[in-house]
């Protein structure tokens, strides 16, 4: 899934239009917002992921490392039971999937956050800079941008995993790192029609500094873009985190993810184990759907049109 | 149009080299060489060793030759763990399965995306519709590492109609599985961009005229629609692209088909720089000839496109 380009620029006219007299922008949007059954719905859906991720260990019965020996290597009694605490199973070694999952759940939401906070500070910051100064920086920036965007990027960043280690830490900076392109290009864009607004000319004439006008005049404005971005951004990381941990090569144990879950759960399905692989997959397909839904969901109700 | 496609070339051409440059500089700069092995070399070997390979050339001259080596023949140089294959050997040895399930999944993602989408906008609001349009939400958190355990699951566990691995090129009853669980999520988002922007080009004035005019149905659609609709399909080719490269590599593992990704991984694992890099590269010229493809095309199809 890749985010749809003409939506982003309709939408980045729309939030840079000058307020009409009137109910203001943002009070206009929470109304369409609080209308839009699917985005309700979704904004529902994280809720309950991240209180899922947050309190889910006061409701385990066991620590997400301890073994159960009692069902270990057993297939049928590691299946999903009340009496003895695995609600959710226990996985092939012996350990309880509810105190699993609510891990792995914790680790892709952060991932997804953390990359997201990344890609999306580099973007705007890029972005608003090669838009202000125009001509041949802009020329440049972006041309950058171009070539950098027609590399196949998972290749590159397993490529750095493997090179500088597969730490935590370097998969969310690389994960980051990769998508910063396409945020660039949308905030680039609006900044070009920004850069002419009358009080950004104001400011430039009473000669105020351009990183102070970047600061105070432009960036605020970006705000309607890049929340919309962000949002659809971050089930964008989860999906990388996960294909990279189903591969293997991404989250290392004693640390697991979704991604990293799902991949254990297919491995051992032919046993008949399949909770194992469901509990993961159903935490893993709410939380996509919640972020899809509540980005589909700002998106129109900043830039209402029919569709 | 001769300009046109010089211009693009000029862009294609640097991103090549800034790929193969970039990626041997990582591995130039990563921690440990070739020939760092447990049992550790006397200095004069390990010195001996490197003026064999012209490792201990400067840096520039050993990109010079390896670019050498790559752009003129072709040569991606030794593998670091087999000893007996070179890198072409490995990619001569996978990429033609990579490459026939991957062109499958292309085509199938292209044609049925196409289809359901310009029935779904033709049928607007019919079961149809909402049939195509349910399909390409679901589809958006279906990625390929979550359909292929699914298929698998169905087709192999349950129906017990189809193999769950391997490969043959004169039995397409390997090929199912893999191409369905690559192509179904570039599917939807094909079928998801035709059908909102059929129902944007249906309302325009075009269209409307062709109507007054009296033209039967199918031939406005065929001759006037179609192309103008088409032309955000043609530009998320590319990404789709990319991804689909990258989720081949996923399907490699799953099915293990023997293609190129599950070299990828394998070498990945045992920091077999050179196979990494000679894969990367491989997807990456893919990549960027198939984004110049792309972009002929849309001059092509957009009179509008003209810079």
């Amino acid at each position: 899934m890749v985010i749809d380009e003409t939506k982003m620029t309709s939408l980045a006219e729309a939030t840079s239009r000058e307020d009409v007299a009137g109910r203001s922008l943002w009070a206009d949007a929470r109304r369409r917002f609080f209308r839009n059954k699917a985005a309700i719905f979704g904004l529902g859906l994280l809720i309950f992921v991240v209180s899922f991720a947050l309190f889910g260990n006061w409701l385990a019965a066991w620590n997400n490392s301890d073994i159960d020996y009692d069902v270990m290597g057993d297939a049928m009694a590691s299946a999903p039971s009340f009496a003895n605490g695995h609600y959710f199973g226990a996985d092939d070694l012996g350990r309880d999937l509810f105190a699993r999952t609510v891990q792995g759940t914790q680790i892709s939401l952060l991932v997804g956050v953390i990359g997201t906070l990344i890609a999306v500070s580099v973007g705007t910051v890029y972005g608003a800079i090669s838009g202000y100064f125009g001509g041949r920086v802009d020329g440049f920036m972006m041309r950058l941008v171009d070539i950098l965007l027609a590399i196949p990027y998972m290749f590159v960043l397993i490529l750095l995993l493997v090179m500088y280690g597969r730490s935590i830490g370097m998969l969310f900076v690389g994960v980051g790192l990769i998508s910063w392109l396409e945020m660039a290009r949308i905030v680039r864009g609006q900044t070009l029609t920004l850069k002419n607004r009358e009080y950004v000319e104001a400011a430039r004439a009473i000669g105020v500094p351009a990183p102070t006008i970047i600061r105070r005049h432009i960036l605020p404005n970006l705000v309607g873009v890049v929340v919309v971005f962000a949002t659809l951004l971050v089930p964008l990381m989860i999906l990388t985190e996960s294909f990279i941990s189903f591969l293997g090569l991404g989250v290392q144990e004693p640390q697991t993810s979704l991604g990293a879950l799902i991949s254990e759960g297919a491995g051992t399905m032919s046993y008949g184990t399949l909770w194992q692989l469901a509990f993961p997959l159903f935490f893993f397909v709410i939380t996509l759907f919640g972020f899809y839904f509540v980005g589909d969901g700002l998106r129109d109700a900043l830039d209402p049109k029919e569709r | 149009m001769i300009v046109y496609i010089l211009k693009r070339l000029a862009i294609a051409i640097p991103t090549l080299l800034t790929l193969i440059i970039a990626s041997f500089v990582l591995m130039h700069v990563a921690p440990g060489g070739p020939f760092t092995a447990e049992r550790a070399v006397p200095p004069e070997v390990l010195a001996n060793l490197n003026a064999k390979y012209g490792l201990d050339q400067p840096l520039w001259k050993q990109i010079g030759t390896y670019l050498w080596n790559v752009v003129a023949h072709f040569d991606f140089g030794p593998s670091f763990t087999y000893k007996d294959r070179s890198v072409n050997d490995i990619i001569a040895q996978g990429f033609p399965v990579t490459l026939t399930y991957g062109f499958l999944s292309f085509i199938t993602a292209v044609l049925v995306g196409v289809s359901l989408g310009v029935t779904a906008a033709i049928k607007r609001n019919s079961w149809l519709d909402y049939l195509a349009v349910g399909i390409s939400i679901g589809a958006q958190v279906l990625p390929n590492f979550v359909m292929a355990p699914i298929l698998v699951l169905i087709f192999t566990l349950a129906l017990h109609w189809l193999p769950g691995g391997g490969w043959s090129f004169d039995d397409p009853r390997f090929w199912i599985m893999p191409v369905i669980a690559l192509s179904t999520s570039y599917m939807a988002s094909i079928a998801r961009i035709t059908r909102s922007s059929m129902l944007e080009t249906l309302s325009s004035n075009h269209i409307r005229t062709a109507r007054a005019k009296g033209l039967p149905k199918r031939k406005i659609i065929l001759r006037h629609a179609l192309k103008p609709a088409l032309l955000p399909v043609i530009s998320y080719l590319g990404p789709a692209f990319v991804s689909m490269i990258t989720g081949s590599v996923i399907v490699d593992v799953y099915f293990t088909t023997g293609g190129i990704g599950k070299s990828f991984v394998d070498s990945a694992l045992n920091r077999d720089y050179a196979v990494m890099m000679g894969i990367t590269i491989l997807l990456g010229t893919l990549t960027i000839l198939f984004n110049l493809v792309v972009d002929i095309i849309y001059g092509w199809i957009d009179p509008k496109i003209r810079y």
